[in-house]
């Protein structure tokens, strides 16, 4: 017990620390942009007094950090008067800043488009389960045999075919050729369904992959051979036993993968012109060099790809005995 | 080594020629524009047809192999000079410098989901070759140092070791003529893989239009200008061929990864 106690306190320390450099390297990378924010924003034309309003207005005119260094007058120390503390300090009450170019505030616009982005990533998550369980115990239980092989060369397929690949063939066949779905937007309901493959085919690959081999283990156990031997239809063999324990390493795969599938929504949006919190980053963000707006995409969908891991980690240990009691 | 690796092997090969004779492989100018010629079907004259600027697509994918291939070889070696000597000093070392560099360092860089860094460090720096370069190569490195790290710390245990420092050799002689040539076999799994990674990575940017800019025929920058609905209506083999290059490049690659591990790994050889 105590050595749980302590496994889970240094997991808690080490999240929170990685969540803390994560957040770091964020708040500086603004540093990062060539020339003068300001000027990006405003443009060649804007007067001084613009430039100098608008540093003031973001806190742009305030030092970057802890201390500066220039070549002149070497390491200058500026306090705890700094942007870095400024960001933390607005983070700590749930304030991301103020939008360049909206001047709304960060938080809301991402919390407009959060839950779309979460859909998507549920929706393809379901998509990739119920496509993967049956063709991965399908292969698992006839392996070797032409089923097992076409499942593989399937999951292949969905493994080496990127999503920028996977998804405009998607719209060809889908949109264009037999114009089942509309090629973008999100008017329908229906039109979650093309997105949510293009995003889901990776992981439901790796989870055929995984399905099969964790099937093909555990049929090899004993107790498959106690319960074969008490009568059971193989069926029952299958879905009630192997299933149950072939399962367990997929969960751990689902929840590392959740955090793929929500950082990786991005091109999929794109893609799709999906309304989420990817294309809130590339076109509002990124395209209208709003960079306040960049980090708070960036800084959120890390954090929740962190807190996914490490959710994962505990829930894993949880599920197996093995793990928990060691 | 099993039959996939010898395809995987065979498409690389063909991938880097390509790439290294492209000016001879190639058939017209790749940024030649004709206004005239747009959205031609296949044909003997241009085999994979040509995109909406009427400029033939079979050299644009020509050309883009070889921005592949710069990509990829540069941040494979980096990542892997980085990752090496990083992991290998956690190894060799222990104590608080593995506590810091594979407790604290690594996992940050683990933690980070890769594209999104990428896309984050390209956004900020700018779009551009050398830029799309050093980003991968920050995401990229800790791959290679955990591997090194894991092995270093497995062979500095062996006999031979004992007797180098018995015989009072340095430290650095120890690491660099006797651990390291020891540990470095599986770093070839991961360059292969990394190379899957790093021209998939490319092509990713390059979609979003955080790669190499236009008229550069990168993969990725192909296939972002070729699924516009009109293309798709009219020229759906602009989208088709660059997909199947980038899909082949990284399936190989893969492949020759997957089947080096088991080839190396007489455990999971026997599956």
């Amino acid at each position: 017990m105590k050595y749980k106690i302590l496994n889970f306190a240094r997991q808690l320390a080490l999240t929170l620390l990685v969540i803390w450099t994560v957040v770091s390297l964020v708040t500086l990378l603004i540093e990062l942009v060539p020339g003068d924010p300001a000027t990006t924003i405003l443009g060649e034309t804007a007067s001084m007094e613009q430039i100098a309003d608008f540093n003031r207005k973001h806190g742009l005119d305030r030092p970057a950090f802890f201390f500066s260094y220039n070549s002149a007058e070497g390491f200058d120390w500026n306090g705890a008067d700094n942007r870095y503390v400024d960001y933390w300090l607005g983070l700590l009450q749930g304030d991301l800043g103020t939008s360049f170019r909206t001047d709304r505030p960060v938080l809301d616009m991402i919390l407009e488009r959060y839950p779309s982005t979460i859909m998507l990533a549920i929706v393809s998550m379901i998509i990739a389960v119920s496509i993967a369980i049956p063709l991965g115990v399908l292969a698992g239980t006839n392996k070797n045999t032409l089923i097992d092989n076409f499942s593989s060369f399937v999951a292949l397929l969905g493994i080496s075919l990127p999503t920028f690949v996977i998804g405009p063939f998607l719209v060809y066949l889908f949109a264009v050729k037999f114009q089942i779905f509309a090629p973008t937007g999100s008017a329908n309901p229906e039109d979650i369904i093309l997105p949510a493959v293009t995003l889901g085919a990776a992981l439901s690959a790796i989870l055929t992959r995984m399905v099969r081999s964790s099937v093909i283990e555990e049929l090899g156990e004993d107790y498959v051979r106690t319960a074969r031997a008490k009568g059971l239809s193989e069926r029952k063999v299958v879905y009630k036993h192997v299933l149950k324990n072939g399962l367990i390493p997929v969960v751990t795969i689902l929840g590392l993968q959740l955090g793929v599938l929500l950082a990786g929504a991005i091109i999929t949006e794109k893609i799709f012109n999906w309304q989420g919190l990817g294309l809130l980053l590339l076109d509002d963000g990124i395209g209208k060099r709003d960079y306040r707006l960049v980090q708070g995409c960036v800084l959120v969908i890390s954090v929740t790809y962190i807190l996914a891991n490490s959710l994962t980690d505990l829930v894993y240990r949880w599920l197996d005995p093995r793990i928990r009691l060691s | 080594m099993n039959r996939l690796t010898y395809i995987g092997i065979s498409i690389a090969v063909l991938f880097i020629l390509v790439a290294i004779f492209a000016p001879f492989v190639a058939t017209y100018d790749v940024t030649a524009q004709n206004l005239s010629m747009r959205y031609i079907s296949p044909s003997g004259e241009h085999w994979f047809g040509t995109d909406a600027l009427g400029r033939d697509v079979f050299s644009r994918v020509v050309y883009g192999a070889r921005i592949s291939l710069q990509v990829g070889i540069t941040v494979v070696v980096v990542s892997t000079v980085i990752g090496t000597f990083l992991g290998a000093l956690a190894g060799f070392y222990g104590g608080f410098i593995d506590k810091f560099l594979s407790g604290y360092v690594f996992n940050v860089f683990l933690a980070f989901p890769g594209l999104l860094l990428a896309i984050a460090l390209v956004a900020f720096l700018g779009a551009g070759l050398g830029k799309l370069i050093l980003a991968l190569c920050i995401i990229g490195w800790v791959g290679y140092a955990r591997v090194i790290r894991g092995q270093v710390l497995k062979v500095r245990e062996y006999d031979f070791v004992q007797a180098a420092r018995a015989l009072g050799a340095s430290n650095m002689r120890i690491l660099f003529t006797h651990i390291l040539p020891n540990a470095i076999q599986p770093l070839i799994v991961q360059a292969s893989l990394g190379m899957a990674g790093a021209v998939l990575s490319e092509a990713s940017l390059s979609f979003l239009g955080l790669g190499i800019p236009p008229p550069a025929p990168s993969w990725g920058t192909m296939i972002e200008e070729a699924r516009g609905l009109d293309i798709l209506y009219n020229a759906p083999h602009v989208l088709f061929f660059p997909g199947i290059a980038i899909a082949l490049t990284v399936l190989a690659f893969n492949f020759i990864g997957d089947g080096l591990r088991e080839y190396l790994d007489p455990k999971q050889r026997k599956r």
